[in-house]
This record gives C-alpha cells, sequence and structure tokens, in this order.
C-alpha cells in the first residue's frame, strides 16, 4: 500500500510471525550441516585440538544447545529481524542525542570485507599492519583538526568510557601536582548522565547545576559551587535541550580561576562541526563519539568509540599504546609514557569503527563536515517550526531561540487536555511504521518529554512524514483520547504490561530461568507478550 | 513499596474501586474563603453563591475512566457523595451508607472510607481537598492506597494528580497493573481560622499511600534506574561518612529522614523533630523548647530536612518546631539538605523555601545549598525565603 501523498502517512503493519523460541524449536537429532572431515595429514600434523585446553576448563557434558536444523535457524532470526524497527528500516528522527545518521554501507564493506581490515589480528607485528595504523593515525589528526586537541585516544569504547577515562587522567594531573584535595567534579543537569556517572566511578563527589529559568546551566549555581576541591567540570553543550550555552567561555574561565580542568562532553557536536572547537573554547579535554556523530552505526558497547582527546600537557596521561610515526620505522605503537592511566579497554578499542569513521570524514572533507553540521541544524529548526504547530507540543525554555541539532519537545500540554501523554503517543507512533521516540534521560526535568534529532541525512519529505505522524496522533488524542491509549494497533505485540519488569518472579533473561521459574506452564499468549519484552 | 494486594500469577481478580465525593469541597475559592471546613464556612459559601467544584471534577476523572467500566467492580456512598456521578458516567456502582442530602460533613467522609476499605477496596479514588484528605488520612492511615481529584481551594498535600483527568488515567493504570506502584504521599493542611486571618500555619498531618506515579511528573512504569530505597541508602551512606560523634543531629520530619535513620536500625517519628547523638536517638518529637535546652549554650549541632510537600518548603512547612531562633542558631554551614532527584526536578526549577518565621533568619539562609541527592551525589539548589 502507498503512502498517502496527501496526509503522508502510511498504511503499516508490521510483519507477524508468533515465533516460538528457539529452544522451543529444538527436536532431538535434529542439525546444522555436517562439514567435511579434515585431510588425515591436517588431523596428523594438528593432533588433538581439545587436548591444547586445560583439564579443568573442559566440559563435563554437552551444552544444552537447542538442536534445529540451519535453514529453520535461519529463517527464525530473519523473523524477528522483521518484528524490529531499526535505522534501515524506519526514518529514525526519534532517537534525539544519539544522531541516527545514515551510515554509508560502502563503509561497512570497508571495514567487514576489505581483507586487510577482516583478516588481521590485534597481536600482529605493528609492520604487518602499517595500513590500518595509517588509518589511526590519520583520523586522530583529523579529530585534531576538528577539535582543536593536540591527542586522542581510541581506546573507550563509548561516551561513557570516555567520560571515565578523563576522570582518570583529571585525577592523575592533580596528584601529580600533589594536589590531593580536589576530590569534587561538577556538572549540569541536561549533561549527560555519563557526565556524572564517569567521574562518579573514578570516585569523585558530583555536583549537579540545575538548569535557570531559560533552560541555561545556572551560572550563579555552578560559580557557588566551585571551590578548591573542584577536580574538573564535566559539561555537554549544547546540552539535551538543544539550546547553546553562549556564556560557555565563562563557565570555563570560572572553573580553570579555581584551578579545576574542563571537559567538554562532545556527544551533541553534530550541529557544530567547522563551527566552534573545543579547545578554542577554553576545554582541556573532549570526547566525539564517533557511533554518532562521525557515521558509525551504535553498538551497544560494541562498535561504539568514545574518542578522547586532551590538550597537550595532558597527553602523558592518556591510556596506551598510542599510534605514532616516524620516518625510518613508520607507524609504530608507543606504550612509552611512564604517567599513563593505563589500557580502559583491550588492544585498540573497536578499530573497525575506525575504518568507518575515517572513511565517513574522507567522503564528506572539511566542507562538507561544516555542510553536516549546516544542514542538521537547518532541519532541526524546520522541523521545530513544524512542531511548534502541532496542538498539544510545547518547547519549553529560550522562546524564539533557535536550537542547534536536536530539540527536547513535550506533550505536558496533551496530557493536561486528553490525558494522553509521551509514552502512549510514542506507542501509536509504531502503527505508522515509526520507532518509538527517546523521552528523555532520568529524572524527568520537563513533564512529558520526547527528543528528537532530524540530522543531516534525512530529506525535508522523511521529517514532513514524521511531523505528519505526531500531527496525526495529537488529533487523535483530542478527538479519542483511549484510542490513543490502548494503541498499537498494528505491532506484533499489542501492548506490554511495564510493572512486569517489577515483578522478579515473571521474568526469564535465560532459558534456564524461564524454565526454573516455571513459565513455560503458563499460557501461549502470556508468554508471547514477556517473551518479546525482556 | 509493593502493594497491599497479593501478586497473582493467574488470572487477576476483579479489583475493586471505590469512589468518594466530598460535595462541598472547593465552594470556598471562588468566593474568597480559604476551604469549607465547617459546617458555617459552608453555609457561608452557598450564601456567597459558591457551586460546588467537586462533583464537576469527578465527572472528569471518572469519564476517562469509563471505558473500563465493566472491568471493575465500583463502591460508593449515596447521592452526592458518589453515587450520582458515578451514574452520570455510565458506572452501575454498588451503593453502601446512608447520608443526610445537603448536609453532608467531614464524618461522613471518614465513615465511607472506613466502610470501603473494610470491603478490600484496592484503590480509594475521592474528589477534595486537604481536609478531605486529612478526613480519610484519620481513618484509613496507610492501609489502602488512596489518589485524589483534586477539587479543592487547599492542595496543599503530595496526594493529589496533578489534573482530574489524569487522576482517571493513573487509577485506570493502577487498576490495570498487575503490581500497582504506590509510594506515601504528605498528608498537609493549613489551619483555615488562621490563615482567614492572614497568618499561614501549615501542619503535616501524615502519610497516605498513594499510587507512584501521581506524585511525580514521570510515570514509575519509566522511571529511573534506581528504586526510593536505593536512591535513600545512598543518602544516609552519603550522611553517614560525614557524621561526628560529638554533634547532635536534630532529623525534622518526612519519609526521607525515617528512612535514613532506618539504616541505622533508628526508629524515627514521621511527623516529629527527632535528634540523634552518638548512633543513638536521644530525644523524639521534641519542640522548640526542648531542642533549644539539647543545645545548651555552645553544642555543635546540624539539622537534616528534606523539602516537605510539593512546594519546596525546607522550613516552615510542617516542621515549625525547627523556629527561626534554633535554625538561627545551627546556621546556614550547618544546615544538611536530604532529597532524591526525582523530588527535586518536580519542583519544575522553582527554588527551595524558606519561613522560619524570623525574616532575618530566613534571609541568611538565601543563596544556593548543597542538597544531598546520593552517595557522593549533589545538586545544587537555590534558597529563597
Amino acid at each position: 500500500m502507498p503512502r498517502d501523498p496527501d496526509t503522508l502517512l502510511r498504511k503499516f503493519h508490521e510483519a507477524r510471525w508468533d515465533e516460538q523460541i528457539i529452544f522451543e524449536m529444538s527436536v532431538p537429532g535434529e542439525r546444522g550441516i555436517l562439514v567435511n572431515e579434515a585431510d588425515p595429514k591436517v588431523r596428523k600434523a594438528v593432533g588433538n585440538a581439545a587436548s591444547s585446553i586445560p583439564n579443568g576448563l573442559r566440559r563435563k557434558s554437552a551444552p544444552k544447545l537447542p538442536e534445529v536444523n540451519q535453514m529453520r535457524v535461519l529463517r527464525h532470526f530473519m523473523h524477528l529481524s522483521q518484528e524490529t524497527m531499526g535505522t534501515d528500516v524506519t526514518i529514525d528522527i526519534s532517537q534525539g542525542t544519539c544522531t541516527m545518521k545514515y551510515s554509508p554501507k560502502v563503509q561497512e564493506h570497508m571495514a567487514g570485507r576489505h581483507p586487510g581490515i577482516r583478516e588481521i589480528h590485534p597481536l600482529q607485528p605493528a609492520e604487518t599492519v602499517q595500513g590500518l595504523l595509517e588509518i589511526i593515525y590519520s583520523l586522530e589528526k583529523f579529530l585534531k583538526e576538528i577539535s582543536g586537541m593536540d591527542r586522542f585516544s581510541f581506546q573507550p569504547a563509548g561516551g561513557a568510557q570516555a567520560a571515565y577515562t578523563a576522570s582518570s587522567i583529571v585525577r592523575a594531573y592533580h596528584a601529580s601536582r600533589k594536589d590531593l584535595e580536589r576530590t569534587e567534579t561538577i556538572t549540569t543537569m541536561f549533561s549527560h548522565p555519563c557526565d556524572a556517572a564517569g567521574p562518579s566511578t573514578a570516585g569523585f563527589n558530583v555536583i549537579t547545576i540545575m538548569p535557570d529559568k531559560d533552560g541555561y546551566a545556572d551560572i550563579d549555581a555552578f560559580k557557588a559551587a566551585l571551590s578548591k576541591r573542584t577536580a574538573a567540570i564535566f559539561i555537554t553543550n549544547p546540552e539535551d535541550t538543544g539550546i547553546y550555552n553562549p556564556r560557555i567561555d565563562e563557565f570555563v574561565k570560572a572553573a580553570h580561576d579555581v584551578g579545576a580542568l574542563c571537559y567538554y562532553d562532545q556527544a551533541n557536536a553534530n550541529g557544530m562541526l567547522g563551527i566552534t572547537r573545543a579547545r578554542d573554547a577554553g576545554f582541556d579535554l573532549c570526547h566525539f563519539n564517533l557511533h554518532k556523530t562521525f557515521s558509525v552505526p551504535h553498538g551497544s558497547m560494541g562498535g561504539a568509540v568514545g574518542a578522547l582527546g586532551c590538550a597537550g600537557y595532558l597527553a602523558k596521561y592518556l591510556p596506551v599504546p598510542q599510534v605514532k610515526y616516524d620516518k625510518k620505522k613508520g607507524y609504530y605503537y608507543d606504550y612509552g609514557t611512564k604517567d599513563s592511566i593505563g589500557k580502559v579497554r583491550s588492544f585498540m578499542g573497536n578499530t573497525q569503527s575506525l575504518v568507518k569513521s575515517y572513511s565517513w570524514i574522507m567522503q564528506h572533507g572539511a566542507e562538507g563536515l561544516h555542510e553536516t553540521a549546516v544542514c542538521s541544524v537547518l532541519n532541526n529548526n524546520y522541523m521545530m517550526k513544524l512542531l511548534s504547530e502541532v496542538p498539544g507540543v510545547t518547547i519549553h525554555y529560550a522562546p524564539g531561540k533557535r536550537r542547534l541539532e536536536q530539540v527536547r519537545y513535550t506533550w505536558e500540554q496533551l496530557k493536561k487536555d486528553t490525558g494522553v501523554g509521551t509514552e502512549d503517543v510514542m506507542r501509536r507512533m509504531a502503527d505508522f511504521g515509526l520507532q518509538h521516540y527517546w523521552t528523555s534521560h532520568h529524572p524527568w526535568v520537563l513533564p512529558e518529554p520526547f527528543t528528537l534529532e532530524p540530522c543531516e541525512s534525512y530529506s525535508k519529505d522523511d521529517i514532513d512524514e514524521y511531523v505528519a505522524v505526531l500531527r496525526q496522533i495529537s488529533k487523535e488524542a483530542y478527538e479519542n483520547p483511549e484510542f490513543v491509549k490502548n494503541s498499537p494497533y498494528n505491532q506484533v505485540v499489542h501492548r506490554v504490561p511495564n510493572p512486569s519488569i517489577n515483578e522478579p518472579e515473571r521474568i526469564a533473561v535465560t532459558w534456564r530461568q524461564y524454565l526454573k521459574k516455571g513459565l513455560d506452564k503458563k499460557s501461549s499468549s502470556k508468554l508471547q507478550s514477556k517473551r518479546v519484552h525482556s | 513499596m509493593s502493594s497491599q494486594r497479593k501478586r497473582s500469577t493467574g488470572e487477576p481478580a476483579r479489583r475493586k474501586l471505590g469512589v468518594l465525593v466530598n460535595p462541598v469541597a472547593g465552594m470556598g475559592g471562588r468566593v474568597g474563603l480559604k476551604g469549607t471546613d465547617g459546617a458555617e464556612v459552608t453555609r457561608e459559601a452557598l450564601r456567597l453563591g459558591a457551586e460546588p467544584e467537586s462533583p464537576r471534577r469527578a465527572f472528569e476523572a471518572l469519564r476517562v475512566l469509563a471505558p473500563m467500566k465493566d472491568e471493575i467492580d465500583v463502591i460508593s456512598f449515596p447521592g452526592e457523595m458518589g453515587e450520582d456521578i458515578l451514574r452520570d458516567a455510565g458506572f452501575l456502582p454498588k451503593v453502601i451508607g446512608t447520608i443526610r442530602p445537603g448536609q453532608t460533613s467531614s464524618a461522613d467522609t471518614e465513615r465511607a472510607a472506613k466502610e470501603m476499605v473494610k470491603l478490600g477496596v484496592d484503590l480509594l479514588l475521592f474528589a477534595g481537598g486537604d481536609g478531605t484528605a486529612r478526613d480519610i488520612y484519620r481513618v484509613v492511615g496507610r492501609d489502602v492506597t488512596v489518589l485524589g481529584v483534586p477539587a479543592g481551594v487547599k492542595m496543599h498535600s503530595a496526594v493529589f494528580a496533578i489534573t482530574p483527568r489524569v487522576a482517571g488515567d493513573v487509577t485506570m493504570r493502577f487498576l490495570r497493573s498487575p503490581a500497582g506502584d504506590t509510594t506515601e504521599g504528605e498528608v498537609m493542611d493549613i489551619d483555615e481560622v488562621s490563615f482567614r486571618k492572614g497568618f499561614l500555619n501549615a501542619r503535616l498531618y501524615g502519610y497516605l499511600r498513594v499510587p507512584r506515579e501521581s506524585q511525580h511528573l514521570q510515570s514509575a512504569k519509566s522511571g529511573g534506574t534506581r528504586t526510593e530505597k536505593q536512591v535513600v541508602q545512598g543518602i544516609a551512606t552519603e550522611l553517614f561518612r560525614t557524621m561526628d560523634k560529638a554533634c547532635l543531629y536534630i532529623f525534622g520530619p518526612g519519609t526521607t529522614t525515617r528512612d535514613i535513620l532506618a539504616q541505622l536500625h533508628l526508629e524515627k517519628t514521621l511527623l516529629g523533630v527527632d535528634v540523634v547523638v552518638g548512633g543513638r536517638v536521644v530525644a523524639r518529637d521534641v519542640n522548640e523548647k526542648q531542642l533549644g535546652l539539647l543545645m545548651g549554650r555552645d553544642k555543635p549541632a546540624k539539622i537534616i530536612v528534606t523539602p516537605i510537600g510539593g512546594q519546596g518548603y525546607i522550613f516552615g512547612r510542617g516542621n515549625q518546631q525547627l523556629s527561626g531562633k534554633i535554625v538561627g542558631r545551627v546556621g546556614k554551614d550547618n544546615i544538611i539538605v536530604v532529597a532524591s532527584k526525582e523530588k527535586l526536578a518536580s519542583l519544575n526549577g522553582r527554588p527551595l523555601l524558606v519561613d522560619t518565621g524570623d525574616a532575618l533568619v530566613d534571609r541568611s539562609l538565601e543563596g544556593y545549598v548543597r542538597v544531598i541527592v546520593g552517595f557522593g551525589e549533589y545538586v545544587m539548589c537555590k534558597v529563597e525565603s
């Protein structure tokens, strides 16, 4: 069924396979395809492979894996994949702060199929992986140029690890100066939670600054929190409201005046590429999420990279090894800094992702990066204008001011008028083939929030369709709130009872638990919803 | 907090909803009275042309609930106390008790609440204000989950949904969820007689059990990753690591301070001010004078308080024992404010407020305070008087 050209709405229905759990599909004796036995010469040369495993680590009995033939396995997982709504299936403006931009498939090809990347081992000597090391070295050069920083580490596998690594560097820096009283860091309510969690994990006390009436971090509160105990500030700008803090230099100066370092969480950098630089604003450290701004798909600690940059005087604390270049030696691993905080991830971190970001930056060039920022801001402000006209939507703070790359909206008014809240709207979206949106970090400072980020990848048509869906749901809410509250209708699972999260006796995250709790004896319809959710 | 109801793994039993309307609540507001506590004031309100607010508001909430009318059993008192409005909204309630139409009073509210608890309602939905909440609290305590449809003139208590419609919505979700999550909401009221004379005297009467999501801006099911218990553990640990054996610790009222002391296996009075020295409670439910005696001339003392009610007051509402004199003596540097991040967020950007009765002391407290929100976690909050 084509999309309605007038309303831009689709008659969507998700695939519904009523799929069993793979363990339930098991038939004793069923199996995959047998691989031919190796040549006798090979077998003789290898000997008994199992003997290389220490006795204590060997299984006494075979694992209780499901016995399913290969074709059924394939079908099973294809079915499940059809019951999801990922970036490659839907207009993914929904995940505000995640910068769900299109990741050109050529990058997958480079990172996943190129033998120079796919077939190498992290323990290979540096002289045999010069190509990869050159990519890492060049990518560092690019990010240095983009941020103004002097060195980068690609070990942290995500923004939170970067914040933790930075916290460790902050601690090492103050310790080296025998300044041991600095036990506190400061962050803001609309900064990312990792800016509190990273330092906290590293042992700091964390002070959070609430927003002022315009939505900026309250600078007077910030100044009141600063003291000789302040080790560093960890701050996001623009924060998740999408509002750029124009007084950021005052924050940095005030922090430096008391001897604290300044860390810039640049997970929201998409609207600033080629426009502002962290180092120019005075920051000592910063990080980029390559899995957001630099096109690597999100990977749940798999493919993510929190590229951590710092000013020259902090470079000696960065994790090792670092990739360096010498005319004679070529590219090499440098383990030489005795002040390094050590490793935060094995080897060089998620190197495939570095290849993707390198490729993406090469495709764009300096001007292309600048254009990325401009387009993402333009898209966002176009969308904000459309949404500001949808009944029930409120845009808090800084009225009349443009946002950068994302906006924190709220359905506060819709909830007051109709009883339909953000989670109701979120569920109904799925009926139009859109992924549910992201609300906000917790606790919600603004009621009934939703955060959208239409980065540069999305066309005007994509944005128009997305807004058309929200406009339609708002209309439905005012006309028939119950209808929205009972949604979704065109999904595999009608509605998942959320409070079940609080019921440990009814949750199973492994098959063994599932059997142990006797959940296999319950009715199949109930299990279906439980399964999909957990 | 877990629900009173037993969690069952089979088909859920039919849920019971008690509906209670205080027919005179909210009448005083538009005619400039401060409330309708007491029969005389109610008559005065009627004479001034006041119209009942609560039935209309209860109807708004019930209309939202109407789609589930066949799923639940509804119990109410007759006529204006619930039956009429339920029938208007399409329900067929089981009607209990008797009333004298046009002459209901707080005694009827108490009777109705008591009867409904006896009949085992899962939720008691009432339309009224602070006075109604107090009446209900007096007879049901924390035995049953309660939710207020905001319909009164005074609504300082944290037991009301933000709008009648939301009350209907929360009720529906609570009754449909297999294990409705609850928390404790403050029951506060101001003395109407002194308020009409221009004095505000707000008292904390106790706590009712309410659905968790009625209190906070966000619904519980989407709530953060930490439970209330974990938050309190974090706050308590942070507090304990700085505690000094010789110092007098004056704990203000509230569930947060009670739960903190429970971490030390100390029992705290919920509504009173208790004093702890060297890990032991040395005095319970003290008044201003007793506090003064305990503090002596120069004993080091610290006050631990949490915002009371939805307005963000840390002094002057529900903890008047901590007078200007006491607070002034302890001094700003020795006042420790504790709260969950959720509670601070629910203030919607408003500052913390102080009203100790002593303007000089109030002014000395202004500025910023570091509120303990967890282990090693603080939020800077503005204090205004």
